[in-house]
């Protein structure tokens, strides 16, 4: 499954097992998960609920170590929480309330120790205009919409440069327009910086648009059902079908074995 | 258009012009009065003034100065005990002693809670003291703290402490434990761990928690001096507010009295007006507290 691109890759994961304990149970989020991503990748983890897809990301933050397999950043071992991993979460209240526009992305920089004073002000206030939020720079967080607060997250993110954004349904909560509109301008960001992206979504649309390369989980445990590359035009494929009607076969699939299986 | 739907009754469409007038008042300012009747402040000292009113109407129908003197009594012994100074001094005993007590049980919360977020068994260890002690009145513990610390200062610190202790604690760490799970991995994605963590993290998202319990702690605090102070407050020579009340009740020079209570709730509502400066500055200007 290597891409054209023959590189080594940005991020490796390789047999990537992720268990978490709940009160009582042991769970198994993910078995033996392995995918790479390259630099300037707009990589789409796809899955319905229950296939592992935040423990992932999660993993791939460092919150979360596998109990088999490993995730590497430049073919380092990712062992924990860094700055050169940077989450955008689907909640709003990822904004430090008590902290303006400004001052939560200059946050970001100074708590990390990437920037400090004049130079993190100034990047911060060049990333908040990207996101096309300058006018409230000064604002709190909870004067802002749902949309905007997902914006200065973003903002927040690509301040810090990171080497890969992690983003958790950065989108999910949000009304259907802005979320179109939201897409429209992180591919836009992404035209003008060609950031790398992990982006995990439950929405098939949402990964076609945003997405250059597409992983299918298949739930309980995530396992890695196919991995497909998009143009973002949901194209239609060699056999007569678009890439989000093959997505959701591939999906779909599942449900007819997994009923079948039951009946047997 | 399209063929009307089948059942759909037909009906005309039409554009109207809207015209620019004739529809009255759009928008008008309030009257003075109305605006006026609009400011709580002002409805409130309205009530302030009824109450005297109706205050001094009675005990001068009462004419029974030792039972209940006249508000205007009551204000010229106020003034009188402002201008001599002795109501200020005593004012500023109680508040040196209230201080000394807040402060330390706000840094022994501090030491507790930092126990408690950083090992279970110091969890444990706040939740159990906490459930034991919160519940126990201040006073209460006042004549063991006499036998253990004598008639003097010590006493008084010793059960204020009581008073602002397990109030601060409990809802500091109630506040760290619901700070929430985003922000928490936020911290750490930058990098915050440690001393860094908690100071950039969990105090100011548990601040309105915090605050809680700082008001908490301090209406305890007050309420509890003013009561030890009655009890026994005649310590290094001059004594509290609460010591003020008593000695003049003592002497039946009941307008005193009344001066001293009037002073107790005057120093209360100015730590309120500060604790509401603080809530407007921080929890409400973040949107944490409505």
């Amino acid at each position: 499954m290597a891409g054209p691109d023959e590189s080594a890759p940005l991020l490796e994961a390789s047999g990537v097992t992720l268990q978490y304990k709940t009160k009582d149970h042991l769970v198994t989020a993910t078995y033996r998960v392995s995918f790479n991503i390259h630099a300037a990748d707009r990589f789409i983890i796809l899955g319905p609920s229950g296939c592992g897809k935040s423990t992932l990301l999660k993993a791939a933050g460092g919150y979360l170590q596998p109990v088999e397999g490993a995730i590497r950043l430049n073919g380092q071992a990712i062992s924990r929480p860094g700055s050169d991993r940077v989450m955008v979460f689907q909640e709003f209240d990822q904004l430090l309330p008590w902290k303006t526009v400004k001052e939560n992305v200059m946050f970001a920089l100074t708590a990390s120790g990437t920037l400090s004073g004049r130079q993190a002000a100034e990047r911060a206030l060049h990333y908040i205009d990207k996101v096309k939020l300058s006018a409230f720079a000064d604002s709190y967080p909870h004067t802002l919409s749902g949309g905007m607060k997902q914006r200065v997250a973003i903002a927040r993110g690509m301040a810090m440069e990171p080497k890969i954004l992690l983003m958790d349904e950065p989108f999910a909560a949000l009304d259907a327009l802005t979320r179109r509109k939201m897409q429209e301008e992180l591919l836009q960001l992404w035209e003008e910086t060609r950031f790398t992206v992990l982006f995990v979504t439950h929405s098939i649309p949402e990964a076609v648009v945003l997405g250059n390369r597409i992983l299918l989980m298949s739930p309980h445990p995530g396992q890695v059902k196919a991995e497909l590359n998009s143009d973002g035009n949901d194209a239609v494929r060699a056999d007569g079908r678009s890439l989000s009607e093959h997505i959701h076969d591939l999906l779909f699939a599942d449900d007819i074995e997994e009923t079948a299986h039951d009946r047997a | 258009m399209t063929a009307p739907e089948p059942g759909a009754a037909a009906r005309p469409e039409f554009v109207r012009d809207i015209g620019r007038s004739g529809f009255g008042v759009v928008e008008k300012p309030l009257t003075a009065w109305e605006r006026l009747w609009n400011q709580s402040a002002v409805r409130k000292t309205l009530l302030l003034l009824a109450m005297a009113a109706v205050w001094e109407v009675y005990a001068t129908l009462l004419n029974n100065p030792l039972l209940f003197p006249k508000f205007s009594d009551t204000l010229v012994a106020f003034y009188d005990g402002v201008v001599k100074g002795t109501l200020l001094q005593r004012g500023w005993f109680s508040i040196k002693v209230l201080l000394q007590g807040y402060v330390a049980g706000l840094l022994l919360a501090t030491l507790l809670t930092a126990f408690a977020i950083m090992s279970r068994i110091g969890n444990d260890l706040l939740e159990t003291l906490t459930a034991m002690f919160n519940p126990l009145p201040a006073i209460a513990l006042l004549p063991l703290a006499l036998i253990w610390f004598g008639l003097g200062n010590g006493s008084l610190i010793f059960v204020l402490i009581h008073s602002v202790l397990w109030a601060v604690a409990l809802n500091t760490h109630s506040g760290f434990q619901s700070v929430s799970q985003t922000l928490r991995m936020v911290g750490r994605n930058y990098g915050l761990s440690g001393p860094r963590y908690v100071l950039h993290i969990l105090m100011p998202a548990a601040f309105p928690s915090i605050l809680t319990g700082m008001k908490i702690g301090w209406a305890f605090a007050w309420r509890t001096l003013i009561a030890a102070e009655l009890v026994f407050g005649v310590s290094s020579g001059s004594g509290g507010l609460g010591w003020f009340i008593y000695e003049n009740k003592n002497q039946l020079d009941i307008p005193n009295v009344f001066a001293g209570l009037f002073s107790v709730i005057l120093i209360g509502l100015l730590v309120d007006g500060i604790f509401r400066n603080v809530e407007r500055r921080t929890v409400r200007r973040w949107g944490m507290q409505s």
